[in-house]
């Protein structure tokens, strides 16, 4: 795709909800590109720390992605790794400051998750493989897609950890005393990172089972 | 081609930019910092004696409740008392000591300082220290709050700074501090036993030993096991202050 095409299409034409709308299935970063499969093991015992994982990580993704992409011209190409990654860390320390200073319950809940940012994988392969080439508005939609794609498996694996592990959703009791009465226990290796990994496994299955254009030959 | 001046200039332009834009922004930012933790740091310290207190609330719950803030010299005798507002003794508030700086003092063998809180809830007076430890990726931190036996515990609370969520993380839930109204961290004998988190639980401890103990976070081992060091090596200091008031 040219960019002399881009400008011509409206804010919303196809191409565009596409760069909104594949991330979130069928190019999901997780389930298919098998990116911040770290983070996705570090913060989904519970449903709330990663609800708000995935809203950082939409602040971020987009933001970032906006501004190497109006950067992007002026990158000197030998060192655009690092100018990427000092725009992501100066993004996440100043939400990790301003949320201190003015949201201190909001950031205490947050605590190492919002350093955990940084060192997600799918933020830079996005502003390497994206926004270095494409324009502003695409460069945003592509970011608010790829995190929304990461953040819904993020909240999925989570509630079933949370629910199976703790018996809990969203902190809240859902299991009935007299469950655990009758001798019903929380499966104390659902909150272990390996069965993150089981349940992304399940998804993926599912995900590929349902959509044959997904599955590898060979 | 970008030649390599401009890689410099752009790198050392951007370097500049970026410093100039985070020290603008932590400067402007610290006030208000500062004030959310020292408000952090009272609601930490109320909730212990189980008061419940909001961001909002809590410096005037503070005035209300904490109506003493004694310092302390390793041998048990007081050396600074702050109260309702002014000094009588000395010239330093508990509230702002360093308990990070004294537990290393004392790791040296140096003379420390030890803070104490008193509170006043109706007709009970309670006894408030500060715990800071090591936990497993960095440091944990809490308050307990005893009865005026200094045996019998009112309540607690944890922090954490980066404990793993779900696991060693849940310290600082109220499931896990729960356990530890009720507890007694010197036995009959009169001997500091401070309070244990069990692996397995407490129904693995004989009888007599269950009052001293609560069940550790499961897959949270290594987190717990800082929560009794950290609550072993803070009290021990105050026990000869304890033996003495009691």
């Amino acid at each position: 795709m040219s960019s002399n095409n881009m400008t011509k299409d409206p804010l919303f034409s196809l191409k565009n909800r596409k760069l909104l709308t594949e991330p979130l299935g069928k190019n999901n970063p997780i389930t298919i590109q098998v990116l911040g499969i770290c983070s996705a093991l570090a913060v989904t015992a519970k449903i709330k720390p990663a609800f708000v994982m995935a809203l950082s990580v939409i602040a971020v993704l987009a933001i970032s992605n906006v501004i190497i992409s109006l950067l992007r011209n002026g990158i000197p190409p030998r060192i655009r790794i690092i100018v990427q990654l000092v725009v992501i860390a100066t993004l996440v320390i100043l939400v990790d400051q301003i949320l201190k200073a003015y949201v201190f319950d909001v950031s205490k809940q947050l605590s190492v998750f919002v350093g955990l940012i940084i060192t997600n994988c799918i933020i830079m392969g996005r502003l390497e493989a994206f926004a270095m080439n494409n324009k502003p508005w695409q460069a945003f939609l592509d970011g608010i897609g790829n995190a929304i794609g990461y953040g819904w498996i993020l909240i999925v694996v989570a509630f079933f950890r949370e629910l199976l592990g703790s018996g809990t959703i969203y902190g809240y009791k859902v299991i009935p005393e007299s469950f655990y009465d009758f001798g019903y226990k929380n499966n104390g290796l659902m909150i272990l990172p390996p069965m993150a990994l089981i349940v992304v496994g399940i998804i993926i299955w599912i995900q590929r089972s349902k959509n044959k254009e997904l599955i590898e030959e060979n | 081609m970008y030649s390599n001046f401009y890689i410099f200039k752009y790198s050392a332009i951007m370097v500049i930019l970026v410093a100039a834009l985070l020290s603008t922004a932590a400067m402007l930012l610290k006030p208000a910092q500062d004030r959310n933790l020292e408000i952090e740091k009272m609601k930490s310290i109320l909730a212990s004696a189980n008061i419940e207190a909001t961001s909002d609330d809590a410096i005037d719950l503070y005035k209300k409740y904490i109506t003493k803030e004694i310092v302390l010299n390793p041998e048990g005798k007081q050396i600074d008392l702050y109260e309702n507002g002014e000094f009588i003794d000395g010239d330093e508030r508990a509230f702002d000591i360093d308990l990070k700086k004294q537990l290393y003092r004392k790791k040296n063998n140096e003379n420390y300082q030890l803070p104490l809180f008193v509170c006043k809830k109706g007709s009970e007076t309670l006894f408030i220290i500060p715990l800071l430890g090591k936990g497993l990726w960095g440091p944990v931190w809490g308050n307990i709050a005893l009865k005026s036996d200094f045996t019998l515990v009112e309540g607690v609370t944890f922090g954490h700074k980066s404990e793993t969520p779900g696991l060693g993380a849940e310290i600082d839930t109220k499931e896990f501090q729960k356990q530890f109204i009720g507890k007694r961290i010197f036995n009959n004998l009169g001997e500091f036993t401070s309070i244990k988190v069990v692996k397995g639980g407490i129904d693995l401890l004989p009888q007599n030993l269950k009052i001293h103990g609560v069940d550790a976070i499961s897959g949270g081992t290594i987190t717990s096991n800082s929560v009794a060091d950290m609550l072993n090596n803070n009290l021990s200091s105050y026990v000869p202050y304890f033996k003495k008031n009691r």
